[in-house]
């Protein structure tokens, strides 16, 4: 166990560093020149744009400035924006907003996902079944921008029973659309995961065996067959966080929410590089960690999966 | 167990790989049987698909749309270009006008809003199956290479998995849409399949890892064959189903992405005509004139459903748990 | 059009402020309008539209308008302008005098203007400020505003480190006066004394410029209070203040936004007292959710699209071609359609309310005439390869009449026509700038001063920076040197009108239409907004209801 859990670890290495090179050569190779810019539509002045590159340290060559972001990342330095802010703050801020975003889609995909899921599971063959099917898959296959813009025109502005917008990411009932909106796709295969194994292990020999015992029908559902079901959702819970946790563009866009997926947007428009490699590096990491507590997750829920 | 590992790209960007894990959970679930003799299963998963009306509505949906798809001339024969400001502008449906230019109403430059349905479906439904058969292939047999030799060659492999897998997906295709003069529908699939191999090449790979400890395969590599036999007669006929019920389902996926490129200004241009560009250009006109984004959304939100409920039948009827 | 938003209207004082108060009471269209109705409360908070300004809040490096919004509401410049005339007007200056050639410039300044940390506004306090921003070193994105002024090269040379951290050309002669001598003569040099980077600063900020960035200490009709990034910048009124435009409210409150959507909908719920820009999805029915409150105001800036002269198809084109396209775009049915009454037909190369601007400086080349389009482009030979292209950045709303005009184009003239659009704005820049664009490009220009050279000389003269199609015609050059040297303004504008015709014949650009806003108040506000010729409303104008 401890072995494999540090040979995990070892393979974050590779990964970390393969992660912020290539994202280092993709922020360079997107046409665009993040200082000319600054002028917009104007003229820039030739002068001012060397010196102000050179502030940057950009005008080094590219492995030299890959190599100074690493060294200065060794010292828990993220750099800095081209507005003379830490990376650091401009993260500090934006992932705890996406945190509490993450945290009611989630909520939304466990309560309502594992519900129509058993129920679904329960009344397998029965009409109920073949709704939710329905509706899981309509949630599919409509683009979570359509869905976003569906949601909030129906239930902001012409029902009014959700705000439309997010300005303060601590009042929850402003994250309800935004979460829900970003819920949706999980919470429709959380059913489906649900459903599916609800409707094979009712035939599972335990099944019949703890229904000749004569235990109460409650029970069974409970205890036996809910937690013997909840393992392939669990961890498909366990790496949608992961996901979460990266921030939704397309959500956090259309919601107004500051979060890491409106900062990441930003500073692609901007070539931000310093900002895109941080958020980015960040979020390949929390994948890593996830993936590995999902995987020790599994043997603890499941006793026939050993690690060595 | 070997060391699957389970990854779910969360952008909400659509290339998401949920449908294709929850596809890939559900074959690859602990416990799940192996797939055993060959001719049965294909056999049986056919008998199965034949009794199920999802399956039957699916396809016959799917012929419709590649009909038109293929000979959208045949369907309309307004043009889908040409607007008229002055007359059409965003002119609502008259639905009683069946197979007229006017049926689904006009777009916010006039243009016949059910002429560009029937001719955007090539675009979309090209773009779905490019990136899958592309995907398929390269995350296949990177999938399968890194599955059957192990060692060091897998560690590589997984390790540019993780890389990629960590993308975000607004980079990546920016990068590669720079990369290309133009916005044509190929320069679209490669963008898509840029960072959409990677759940196609895990799911290979955990099948084949399990494929190849399979008696037969102990049996044939006992006789003698070779490395080529045992993989392509042996390993990959078994370990194929997963991932054929990941990429039908993902298919859909990758048409719905499309739109969402649509909608970050990294699809498809004009002249080409997309479901993806209308459904993002009639956000501006959603609170008046809900119409111009009803149809087309409509259509691809369709197609989708047919591709997925295609892809859950062949699942379902591949997965002996379930009969 | 993003970024620069140039000249600085906002401040605008006097004459506006009289007018306003005077007829405040007695709208005569008022009717059932509560718009009017109540009394000002002079210490009423406004709140207000802005999303994160880029830099830190110096004078010179704002370049883009978030950060000079706020930065014009603490500082006050010289001079001013009249909205709608763009007339000259004296903020902090008494007076700002030419010599005979308009080389050298007086300025005296009215005595007793204190900074709101109590430091006395003097001649030093300008001077200094000008030296810090035009030094090369100190990076700050409009320094090349002074390269006007004698010394220029020393504190800013084309490569290295500067030679000197003075301008020889400031010379302070007592604590209200000063003179700037300039390299040659600019008849208009005044009008840009107008703009944001020409602030006083007080002596603290040279210890430390990065932090005073962070809450700077202004001389202008507001104080600085606070600023919480990305959520709220904090402005109160400054009870010492001297200037003309003395506000009129007790101060703002800057919210940020990410979308215009959000600010939309504060806006109708009245969390929210003035937005930006209306968003594209309200555009059609503002006016009915608003009702008297929406905000429907031109401005000066005017939007085009530019052939690319270096590429094949348009380097040897006969300009009957480009008048040709020009003439088959329907702009009239385009902006009334497409852009919902936010735009208004151009009639010039010139946008309405700059001096010098004539009304009808183009008619045939602007008006709607298929058949004669047909007709010019087949008399000046056709366009190469009967198809054009029109570049532009689809993060911005960009498509939709890009889409219309092209239409048009194909339907008026047979010649095909597609949008050729751009991910972001830094990859269609980048296009123009290492001249890359296939055929032709979306070209858009705000004001940066109120004279009509800036709307020539600075995108058509032939060695300008911001010239980037290529274009160059000899007689255009020579008029617009003639006009810059000319000894008064009404001289250099009337130079710049003959300029124009020139243009008008040659066609390097085929203007499309004037910008509007947009845009809209809450309940919360007293009377109507009033706007700048710059498209930013006069803050200290803004009167707030008491409760």
């Amino acid at each position: 166990m401890g072995r494999y859990v540090a040979r995990r670890l070892l393979q974050m290495i590779p990964v970390f560093i393969g992660t912020t090179l290539i994202i280092f050569l993709m922020v360079h190779v997107l046409p665009g020149d993040p200082i000319r810019a600054m002028w917009g539509d104007k003229a820039a002045d030739p002068a001012q744009v060397a010196s102000l590159r050179h502030e940057f340290g950009l005008d080094q060559p590219l492995w030299k400035q890959y190599i100074d972001y690493m060294a200065d990342l060794f010292q828990g330095d993220f750099g800095k924006t081209f507005g003379g802010r830490p990376v650091s703050e401009e993260m500090g801020m934006a992932f705890p907003v996406t945190l509490r975003l993450a945290a009611v889609a989630l909520t939304i995909e466990i309560i309502i996902g594992i519900g129509l899921g058993a129920w679904a599971g329960l009344k397998a063959g029965r009409a109920v079944d073949t709704g939710v099917l329905i509706f899981t898959l309509i949630v599919i296959s409509m683009p979570v921008f359509v869905l976003g813009y569906l949601a909030r025109f129906i239930f902001a502005d012409e029902l009014g029973w959700l705000p439309p917008n997010v300005q303060d990411s601590m009042d929850l009932q402003q994250l309800l659309l935004p979460g829900f909106v970003l819920a949706m796709l999980s919470m429709a295969y959380v059913a489906r995961l649900t459903r599916t194994t609800f409707a094979e292990n009712l035939r599972a020999d335990y099944m019949r065996t703890a229904l000749a015992k004569g235990l109460p029908r409650r029970r069974i559902v409970g205890v036996h067959l809910l937690r013997n079901s909840l393992i392939p959702v669990v961890t498909f819970l366990g790496t949608d966080v992961g996901a979460l946790v990266g921030g939704a563009v397309v959500t956090e866009g259309i919601f107004n929410v500051q979060g890491v997926g409106n900062l990441l947007f930003k500073a692609l428009g901007q070539r931000e590089g310093t900002t895109i490699v941080g958020v980015v590096t960040i979020f390949v990491l929390v994948i890593l960690l996830i993936n590995l507590l999902v995987d020790l997750l599994y043997a603890v829920l499941d006793p026939r999966i050993r690690y060595a | 167990m070997p060391d699957v590992t389970k990854t779910k790209a969360g952008t909400d960007t659509g290339v998401d790989a949920g449908p294709l894990q929850a596809a890939a959970d559900a074959v690859l679930a602990p416990g799940a049987v192996s797939q055993g003799k060959p001719r049965s299963l294909w056999g049986d998963a056919w008998y199965e698909l034949r009794h199920r009306p999802l399956f039957w509505v699916s396809a016959v949906l799917l012929v419709l749309l590649l009909a038109i798809a293929a000979f959208p001339g045949l369907f309309t024969g307004a043009n889908p270009r040409d607007g008229d400001l002055t007359n059409h502008f965003l002119t609502k449906p008259e639905l009683t006008h069946f197979f007229q230019a006017d049926w689904f109403g006009y777009d916010g430059q006039g243009r016949s809003i059910y002429a560009r349905v029937i001719y955007g479906t090539r675009a979309s439904i090209m773009v779905g199956v490019g990136v899958t058969v592309v995907v398929t292939l390269v995350g296949g047999l990177l999938g399968m290479v890194a599955g059957y030799f192990g060692g060091w060659i897998d560690s590589i492999v997984s390790r540019i998995v993780d890389i990629f897998f960590g993308l975000p997906f607004l980079l990546g295709s920016m990068v590669v849409l720079n990369a290309f003069t133009e916005r044509k529908v190929y320069v679209v699939i490669a963008a898509l399949a840029f960072l959409g191999w990677t759940t196609i090449a895990r799911v290979m790979r955990s099948s084949v890892i399990t494929a190849k400890q399979a008696d037969y395969v102990t049996a044939a590599r006992a006789l003698g064959a070779g490395t080529g036999r045992i993989l392509f007669r042996h390993v990959l006929p078994n370990a194929l189903a997963p991932t054929i019920v990941v990429a039908t389902i993902a298919l859909g996926a990758y048409i719905s992405a499309e739109a969402t490129l649509s909608f970050l200004g990294l699809g498809l241009a004009d002249p080409t005509i997309s479901w993806g560009i209308d459904i993002s250009d009639a956000k501006d006109a959603i609170r008046d004139n809900p119409h111009v984004m009803l149809f087309p959304a409509g259509m691809l939100s369709l197609t989708v459903f047919a591709f997925i409920t295609l892809g859950d039948a062949v699942r379902d009827a591949l997965d002996p748990k379930l009969r | 059009m993003r970024g620069a938003k140039s000249a600085k209207w906002v401040a605008l004082a006097a004459v506006v402020a009289l007018a306003a108060t005077a007829c405040g009471g007695n709208d005569s269209d008022s009717g059932s309008n509560d718009m009017n109705k109540g009394t000002a409360d002079p210490n009423g908070i406004l709140t207000a539209q802005l999303s994160e300004p880029q830099n830190p809040l110096q004078p010179a490096n704002a370049k883009e308008s978030q950060g000079s919004r706020v930065l014009r509401t603490i500082f006050s410049g010289l001079v001013d302008y009249e909205p709608g005339t763009g007339k000259l007007v004296y903020v902090n200056a008494e007076s700002v005098t030419p010599n005979k050639d308009s080389s050298v410039w007086t300025v005296k300044l009215k005595p007793g203007w204190k900074f709101h940390n109590g430091e006395t506004v003097t001649a030093k306090s300008y001077v200094d400020s000008w030296n810090w921003s035009a030094n090369v070193s100190n990076n700050q994105t409009n320094s090349s505003w002074f390269q006007d002024i004698k010394g220029y090269e020393d504190v800013h040379p084309e490569k290295g480190k500067p030679k000197a951290d003075k301008m020889s050309g400031l010379k302070v002669v007592n604590d209200n006066e000063f003179k700037i001598e300039l390299n040659s003569s600019v008849s208009y040099f005044a009008y840009k004394l107008g703009y944001d980077v020409w602030a006083p600063l007080p002596t603290g900020f040279f210890k430390d410029p990065k932090g005073f960035g962070e809450k700077p200490v202004g001389n202008g009709p507001y104080k600085f209070v606070s600023w919480d990034h990305k959520k709220m910048i904090k402005v109160r009124k400054f009870d010492g203040y001297k200037g003309p435009n003395k506000a009129k409210n007790g101060g703002i409150d800057f919210k940020n936004y990410t979308t215009a959507d959000a600010a939309y909908s504060d806006l109708r719920s009245n969390n929210l007292d003035w937005i930006e820009q209306v968003p594209t999805t309200a555009l059609t029915n503002y006016k009915s959710d608003l009702g008297k409150r929406a905000i429907d105001e031109e401005y000066s800036a005017v939007q085009s699209i530019v052939p690319a002269f270096y590429t094949k198809q348009f380097k040897d084109i006969d300009p009957k071609v480009i008048q040709g396209l020009s003439m088959a775009i329907d702009r009239d049915t385009i902006t009334k359609t497409v852009l919902h009454g936010s735009r208004t037909p151009a009639d010039s190369y010139v946008a309405r309310g700059v001096l010098g601007y004539k009304a009808g400086a183009l008619k045939e080349q602007v008006s709607y005439d298929p058949a004669k389009a047909k007709a010019l482009i087949k008399e000046g030979g056709g366009v190469p390869g009967n198809k054009i292209s029109i570049q532009y950045n689809a993060d911005q709303d960009h498509k939709p009449w890009v889409d219309a005009v092209c239409n048009s184009i194909r339907k008026a003239t047979g010649v095909d026509c597609v949008g050729d659009s751009k991910p972001d704005f830094q990859a269609d820049l980048n296009a123009r700038d290492k001249h890359q664009v296939k055929s032709m490009y979306r070209g858009g220009w705000v004001l940066d001063y109120p004279v009509n050279s800036n709307f020539m000389r600075d995108l058509y003269g032939s060695k300008a920076a911001g010239n980037t199609s290529g274009y160059a015609n000899k007689e255009f050059d020579e008029l617009a040197n003639k006009a810059d040297k000319a000894a008064t303004l009404d001289e250099t504008v009337k130079l710049y009108q003959q300029a124009e015709q020139v243009l008008a014949k040659d066609m390097p650009a085929i203007p499309l239409w004037f910008y509007k806003v947009n845009s809209g108040q809450s309940n919360k506000v007293l009377g109507k907004i009033p706007y700048g010729q710059d498209g930013d409303p006069i803050f200290t104008d803004v009167q707030v209801k008491k409760k």
